[in-house]
């Protein structure tokens, strides 16, 4: 359980990426979640509430994007997803296979409302 | 509203020093193992066995990560070995920033071969890269045999895994065959070792295996199935 620490991370990297005084703006935070990450989503979305409450960034929110783990069979070609970890060719029984997907956290995006917004 | 697009991995700064303590470790020769499990598999006792096998033949240095107490550091300290202990204070894994900080109160002249015994626990570690050479996960007979379907992360990470307290395997509950069909589906490049630190079984067998991958690091052996995941 390190949640609080990824969490921290996520918000080191909003910091660095939006201009200070628009810091308070920040509505969305987008983080791309894999199957196999190692953090629970859920988990993840209390300890940024928890460590944001009370500073400029209190009215952001995590949103997710969860990425299945997937792997690609080399024998067969076949693409197939399962949240297991199996690796092993469900068609073919091949061993020689790449996962494509599964093992992301990154945030992507980071959503402001401008003042604009807040007039309109 | 407007969007920043980021694009940033999470754990990038952890990466980052990974990829110095890789190039350190690659400097000095040092063939490095980051030793996972969950608490009680046997880590320390394997690393025991390990420095009892060569016997200061091979030059052996451990860091050894845990949540509290020295008390895995002061097993290590009796066989003669550079040792130091991180205490993480209620961390659930190293991160490499610790192992980077540890390297410096660590003697490593002559030393071969880095283990660094992580904090007992099979879900946090496998997310972070310490800039080891490969992930060795040690799972018990007691543990039972279903470990690499519950927790895959870890076996996915891993080069090694050493199946350890087979002698208790007549009073337990686990089929060595089930545990090793699961640990190759969800990694099938796993290389498998079968010890007891009681018996000292199976230990002749981890350590050669060890010691090639050290003469390998010099340039001398290749290839013995040892992967960087
Ligand atoms: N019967 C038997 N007991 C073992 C074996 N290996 C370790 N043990 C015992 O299992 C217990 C835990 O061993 P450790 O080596 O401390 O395990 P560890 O993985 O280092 O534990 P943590 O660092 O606390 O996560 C000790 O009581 C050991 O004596 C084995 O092969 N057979
Ligand atoms: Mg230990
Ligand atoms: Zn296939």
């Amino acid at each position: 359980m390190h949640e609080l620490s990824v969490a921290q991370s996520i918000l080191d990297i909003v910091h660095q990426s939006v201009p200070q005084d628009e810091l308070a703006d920040v509505r969305i935070v987008r983080v791309k979640v894999g199957t196999f990450s190692g953090v629970v989503a859920d988990s993840l979305d209390f300890c940024f509430s928890a460590i944001s409450a009370e500073t400029p960034l209190a009215k952001a929110r995590l949103e997710f994007e969860h990425i299945p783990f997937a792997v690609e069979c080399r024998q067969c070609q076949k693409t197939f997803e399962n949240d297991i970890g199996f690796v092993v060719c469900p068609v073919c029984g091949g061993v020689d296979t790449a996962v494509l997907s599964g093992r992301e956290l990154q945030v992507t995006e980071i959503e402001l409302e401008n003042e604009k917004d807040k007039i309109a | 509203m407007s969007i920043i697009t980021v694009e940033r991995k999470v754990l990038e700064k952890n990466d980052e020093i990974a990829r110095r303590n890789r190039a350190t470790f690659s400097q000095r020769h040092l063939f490095v193992i980051n030793l996972v499990s969950s608490p009680g598999s046997g880590k320390t006792s394997i690393l025991e066995r390990t420095l009892e096998y060569f016997n200061k033949r091979v030059k052996v240095a451990v860091i050894e990560g845990d949540v509290q107490t020295d008390f895995d550091a002061q097993r290590i300290a009796r066989y003669d070995a550079p040792v130091v202990q991180i205490v993480t204070n209620g961390g659930c894994h190293l991160d490499a920033k610790l192992v980077e900080d540890a390297l410096g109160s660590l003697d490593l002249t002559g030393v071969k071969l880095l283990i660094i015994e992580n904090v007992g626990n099979l879900v946090c570690p496998s997310n972070y890269d310490l800039g080891e050479e490969m992930k060795v996960v040690v799972a018990s007979t007691t543990e039972g045999d279903d470990k690499p379907l519950k927790y895959p992360g870890m076996f996915q990470h891993a080069s090694v895994l050493i199946i350890n307290k087979i002698d208790l395997l007549p009073y337990v509950n686990c089929s060595m065959n089930t545990l090793k069909r699961n640990a190759l589906q969800i990694n099938p490049s796993l290389k498998v070792f079968e010890t007891s630190c009681t018996t000292k079984s199976g230990i002749a067998e981890w350590c050669s295996w060890l010691e090639q991958n050290i003469h390998h690091e010099d340039g001398e052996g290749k290839d013995i199935g040892a992967t960087r995941r």
